[in-house]
């Protein structure tokens, strides 16, 4: 009996990466064959981003202000204070930066995601759609997918500006550092193999979050209960994905960028 | 009511319904058999649906009806068999390949599936938005259909300030307003009261009666069937009668189900006069 139960489990794992698997490269192909629905871009595009904006601002300050703190009490044992600024910027522009961004938007928006398909799903308007002649691949999900892109590789970079500002903050007010110093070495060190870095992962944690987020919405079964079940799936597997291909596209890239 | 101008409206003229029955059945089920993770749903069904036909699909809760109306327009695809929708072997056609199929057919599902989100007009209007036909052609067109369900006045609002009937009543709407081929009515009247059920039927009569446009219609309430098939619409009186005594309508025919086959195919009278005890069970 248990071993039916693993049997059962694992097949049904199995079925659900091979089923994630077809519905992610035909959302990627999507993205290139019109119809385009740009109206739908376009307040997906806000949903997304504006509305994401005041959690991006507010981790971006507050793990900038933490990394200072942090830092600073580390680096002063070795009386290298000086390079504080350095070591926020370096730290939020090539990793913390996307993951956090990825994460807190992946909880927003690949839940909304999740929960509004499903319910779609849960009462026949996305069976409607498709007897209207429409493809909801095309209509609801195509859209999502191409307006978290967009909008988490400029997430990303204000969540950068932020956390350096916080991290100055931090220094100049609590660290009682110099600010120019600060803003200098954080300057200093940065290269473009570093903003490239921090700037290619947004583009496929946006990929991953809205994927699930519509993968799990639009296999909704269940009615109210499963439209819950998918929210949390949506929620969970997005930022596991999100923290394991980070660690994936870390090692590609700093093979491709190997630091000085 | 404006039934002249719906009646132009709605369904293709003679010349081209003489056209559509020498080209066959609109709908044709073949040995079509379908199984989700446990037993079959539905085995061996085999039916046709002509042009300007009337099809009622009888059978208690939970037997494959809802099912079987999702196969017709490839919402969901047999695991034997085949389907020919409008002459088109549809069950193993990819799906970009059926919505132009799926354009041609109006769907009215169980509970309206409206789309929340987007107010009546967006609603009925849906097809003609995504074909992006002007504004004005667009309100004018979905007046006329809202003004078929009697529900003008409804024109800005949401579909969840309506009430249940209201609903179903928009979803028609907005499977009228572009002109099917073929109608597919999923249990229209479930859950809803006797008077708001005869509102139901009457306009899929007054539909039936106007545009002669081939259906199937699913329901479990065998009073609903025996309203559609002993009534006409009147144009002149602009409503529902009944049919004189002994008299029913010629294009309505009835299907029934029974654990997911298919034990009746027939008339009405064919029906009432049936021998099989789930039959006489189902009727008394």
């Amino acid at each position: 009996m248990p071993l039916d139960a693993i049997e059962k489990t694992a097949k049904n794992l199995v079925l659900t990466v091979q089923d994630y698997v077809l519905f992610a490269a035909r959302a990627f192909t999507n993205l290139y064959r019109p119809p385009i629905y740009w109206p739908e871009f376009l307040i997906q595009s806000d949903i997304i981003g504006f509305g994401s904006l005041s959690i991006v601002i507010l981790t971006g300050l507050s793990t900038g202000g933490v990394l200072a703190l942090q830092s600073a009490a580390t680096l002063s044992a070795f009386g290298a204070t000086a390079v504080t600024g350095e070591f926020v910027s370096l730290t939020m522009i090539r990793e913390l930066g996307p993951i956090l961004t990825g994460i807190m938007v992946s909880g927003r928006n690949a839940s909304s995601m999740a929960s509004e398909l499903g319910s779609m799903v849960v009462t026949e308007q996305i069976d409607a759609m498709r007897a209207l002649g429409v493809d909801p691949m095309r209509k609801l999900v195509t859209p999502r997918i191409a307006a978290t892109i967009c909008m988490l590789f400029f997430l990303t970079i204000v969540s950068d500006a932020c956390g350096i500002a916080g991290g100055g903050l931090v220094t100049v007010f609590m660290n009682h550092q110099n600010g120019t110093q600060y803003l200098d070495k954080a300057w200093e060190y940065l290269r473009y193999p570093d903003i490239i870095q921090g700037l290619v992962k947004p583009l496929f944690f946006g990929y991953i979050l809205s994927s699930i987020g519509c993968f799990y919405g639009m296999r909704t079964t269940g009615g109210t209960q499963g439209v819950g079940r998918s929210t949390i799936q949506a929620v969970v597997w997005s930022s596991v994905l999100i923290i394991f291909v980070d660690f994936l596209l870390t090692q590609v890239l700093l093979t491709l960028f190997p630091p000085l | 009511m404006n039934e002249t101008s719906v009646s132009a409206q709605h369904g293709p003229d003679p010349f081209a319904r003489q056209l559509a029955v020498d080209a066959g059945p609109v709908v044709e089920f073949r040995h079509v058999s379908i199984a989700f993770d446990g037993p079959p749903v539905l085995t061996d069904i085999s039916f046709s649906v002509a042009p300007g036909e009337t099809r009622i699909l009888l059978g208690p809760a939970g037997v494959g009806k809802s099912v079987l109306l999702k196969l017709v327009n490839g919402l969901l695809r047999p695991d034997q068999g085949s389907i020919l929708l409008f002459g088109e072997e549809i069950s193993h056609m990819p799906e970009q390949q059926l919505f132009p199929l799926r354009i041609r057919t109006g769907m009215v599902f169980q509970e309206g599936a409206l789309f929340d989100s987007l107010s009546v007009r967006d609603n009925v209007a849906y097809q003609l938005i995504q074909e992006q036909v002007p504004g004005a052609e667009i309100d004018l067109r979905v007046r006329d259909a809202l003004r078929f369900v009697e529900l003008e006045e409804t024109f800005s609002l949401f579909p969840s300030s309506l009430s249940g009937g209201m609903r179903r009543r928009v979803a028609i709407a907005r499977a009228f307003i572009h002109q099917p081929e073929l109608l597919l009515y999923d249990s229209p009247t479930g859950g809803l009261d006797p008077l708001t059920s005869t509102t139901i039927i009457e306009l899929i009569v007054k539909e039936r009666d106007v545009s002669h446009t081939p259906s199937i219609m699913v329901t479990h309430r065998i009073q609903d069937a025996f309203l559609l098939c002993n009534n006409r619409f009147d144009p002149q009186q602009g409503r529902m009668i009944p049919y004189p005594k002994g008299e029913t309508d010629p294009s309505t025919t009835f299907l029934m189900l029974e654990d997911g086959r298919l034990i009746f195919d027939g008339t009405l009278h064919e029906l009432v006069t049936s021998q099989d005890p789930f039959v006489r069970e189902f009727l008394e």
